[in-house]
């Protein structure tokens, strides 16, 4: 007599599930704890939310106006330096107009937010649109999409956009447009890639076998499965952003004064550097650290959502 | 080989004229360039004799191939500030930017690729770590910052190395560090992704099993071909550090193309800046050609698509 063993494919067959994996943990679970588990995921989305109620709140928090300017009161130095001039009243020091460096620390990091998220989100949507469509329809498409990502590319950033901002004249809605329409080819480079693999499944091809119109396709069966690609590359374009504005102010058409931006109050302390480092290296460390907690937490983002890429 | 040359010198072509149209277009987007000249309160006398005098009475259309026709034959135009040809005052400067260039990717090039092969011979390893630390970390730090902390720690502090000026090599020194460090994560990323993919190959596994050497196998069969990528990342990246020494440039005084730019842009000189921009644009271009070219050389596979 033949003697069956049951194995447990039999059984998944049957559609009986053993305790164990009963027990096991769902996918709902097991996504949380990749996310938790995630040592640059959860540094980087701290370090962010610090960052980020720092500048929703600036005028709350801030000790003092960062506009404020008192001669009497200059370069005092951070409350850590040995130096009897140090004051509780501003823990961060002051800079070479008195004005309290941590309330203008604070009003930086709006600033530096808000010209990161808004050129993020409009490079994103040109990168975006270009890039799926020549995923999605290839061909002559995606030729055209190809040369003006080239394009694009040949030529240099930072010089095409201190060129611009000093003919037209710099502001911060400038700054955001200038960045914006420059920074697109990396989401079009990734949006193009990932619109490709998606689009050659067998899921693409069985709506299409049900008729379904285009924009369909696109927005129920690519868009969800792109998402986490995009996800990674808006995190990753925001801190290029911030970086371009730093360096933009940096070297004084960006931003322009009394804004308090991180890359102005470098650029302003420039000259004062030899004597007080502390005037660059603060402002020099919070954008080092907004860009580097962004940074991580698109790589954390990378790994959780795409399992098959964690090592 | 050569029916691929000819279609992608075809599209470097094309790239270059339509950057050209963008360049030189890029003076009108504020509407009137004698107006960006003049200032804004100028007189309208003084505006109208601007406009003849540079010919932006001309139709755009006559202007931009009066232009180009010039730009072909190696006259971009006489400069506002400098009333010299701008062309002259460009190949002036270009060595300096070229050979700072040349030291930055050589620096980021021999931290990267070692540092990339050791990560993907140890996954998971103490290097492994402290490359990626190393690359999250390079990707966050402004480069005007570290530009100047160079300069504090090296130049002020420690007084090892001089601050600006292009005198001697050691000016070199901070400038192509602060200015190569960029390059390193993507680089380092890019070999140790390769290597990893190589080092799990077949042919791989032969080569061991055949008794080769561990080093004949990881330098002569696996690094070879996993910096076949590196070879056009690193062109690409050479590209984008011309376009961005002119940040680094500002800071150690150093009288390149990019300090030049700086100046122009500081001066409104616009046949300069439309000089510059064009020039760096096309130097990317040829050298992006010349990568791909030697990828297909190298990889065979590039060629049949």
């Amino acid at each position: 007599m033949a003697e069956t063993t049951i194995t447990r494919t039999t059984l998944a067959r049957a559609g009986i599930q053993t305790t164990e994996e009963i027990l096991a943990p769902t996918p709902g679970v097991m996504m949380r704890r990749r996310v938790f588990g995630h040592f640059g995921l959860m540094f980087g989305a701290f370090v962010l939310l610090v960052i980020i109620f720092m500048a929703l709140f600036a005028n709350v928090i801030s000790p003092h106006d960062a506009y404020d300017q008192q001669l009497g009161r200059k370069l005092i130095p951070p409350i850590w330096h040995d130096s009897p001039k140090t004051t509780w009243s501003h823990p961060l020091g002051t800079d070479h107009l008195g004005r309290d460096y941590l309330s203008r620390l604070y009003h930086g990091a709006q600033v530096s937010l808000l010209i990161g998220f808004s050129a993020m989100i409009i490079s994103g949507l040109i990168g975006t649109v270009l890039g799926v469509m020549a995923g999605y329809f290839g061909g002559r498409v995606d030729m055209v999409v190809n040369f003006l990502i080239t394009t694009r590319l040949s030529m240099p950033v930072i010089l095409v956009a201190l060129a611009v901002v000093s003919i037209v004249g710099s502001s911060l809605t400038v700054v955001i447009w200038v960045l914006g329409l420059l920074i697109w080819d990396r989401f079009a480079v990734v949006m193009r890639s990932a619109t490709q693999q998606v689009r050659s499944l067998e899921f693409v091809t069985a709506a299409e076998a049900l008729g379904c119109s285009h924009l369909r396709i696109l927005l129920t069966e690519i868009a969800p499965n792109i998402m986490n690609h995009l996800i990674v590359v808006a995190t990753l374009e925001m801190a290029h952003a911030i970086l371009l504005e730093a360096a933009l102010s940096f070297l004084g058409l960006g931003v322009q004064p009394p804004t308090p931006s991180w890359g102005l109050m470098i650029s302003e302390a420039k000259g004062l550097m030899y004597f007080d480092p502390w005037l660059i290296a603060i402002p020099g460390v919070a954008l080092f650290m907004l860009v580097l907690s962004i940074n991580l937490v698109g790589d954390g983002l990378r790994d959780v959502t795409a399992p098959e890429n964690r090592s | 080989m050569a029916i691929y040359a000819l279609k992608r010198f075809g599209v470097a072509i094309l790239v270059a004229l339509t950057v050209s149209m963008i360049t030189f277009s890029m003076v009108y987007i504020s509407g009137d360039p004698a107006i960006t000249i003049a200032g804004e309160g100028a007189r309208i006398e003084d505006i109208e004799n601007i406009r003849r005098y540079y010919g932006f009475d001309r139709p755009i259309i006559v202007q931009y191939f009066d232009w180009l026709w010039h730009a072909v034959q190696g006259d971009l135009g006489r400069s506002y500030g400098l009333r010299q040809p701008v062309a002259d005052v460009i190949f002036e400067r270009l060595p300096t930017t070229m050979l700072l260039g040349a030291c930055a990717i050589t620096f980021g090039l021999t931290l990267a690729i070692p540092l990339g092969v050791l990560a993907a011979v140890k996954p998971n390893s103490i290097f492994d770590r402290a490359a990626l630390t190393l690359a999250v970390v390079g990707q966050a730090m402004p480069t005007f910052w570290f530009g100047l902390t160079l300069i504090l720690v090296f130049g002020v502090m420690l007084r090892w190395l001089p601050i600006t000026g292009q005198d001697s090599w050691w000016n070199f020194v901070m400038p192509a560090v602060a200015l190569g460090y960029n390059v390193a994560p993507a680089v380092m990323r890019l070999t140790r992704a390769g290597m990893l993919e190589v080092l799990g190959s077949d042919y791989i596994r032969t080569a061991r099993a055949k008794g080769l050497r561990p080093m004949t196998v990881l330098f002569k069969h696996a690094l070879r071909n996993a910096v076949i990528p590196v070879v056009a990342l690193a062109a690409v990246q050479f590209g984008f550090m011309l376009g961005g020494s002119i940040v680094i440039e500002t800071i150690f005084q150093i009288n390149g193309l990019g300090y030049l730019a700086w100046e122009s842009i500081q001066r409104k000189d616009l046949p300069m800046m439309q000089a510059i921009v064009l020039i760096l644009s096309i130097i990317y271009v040829v050298i992006t050609f010349l990568a791909d070219m030697l990828n297909a050389f190298l990889d065979p596979r590039i060629r049949v698509t």
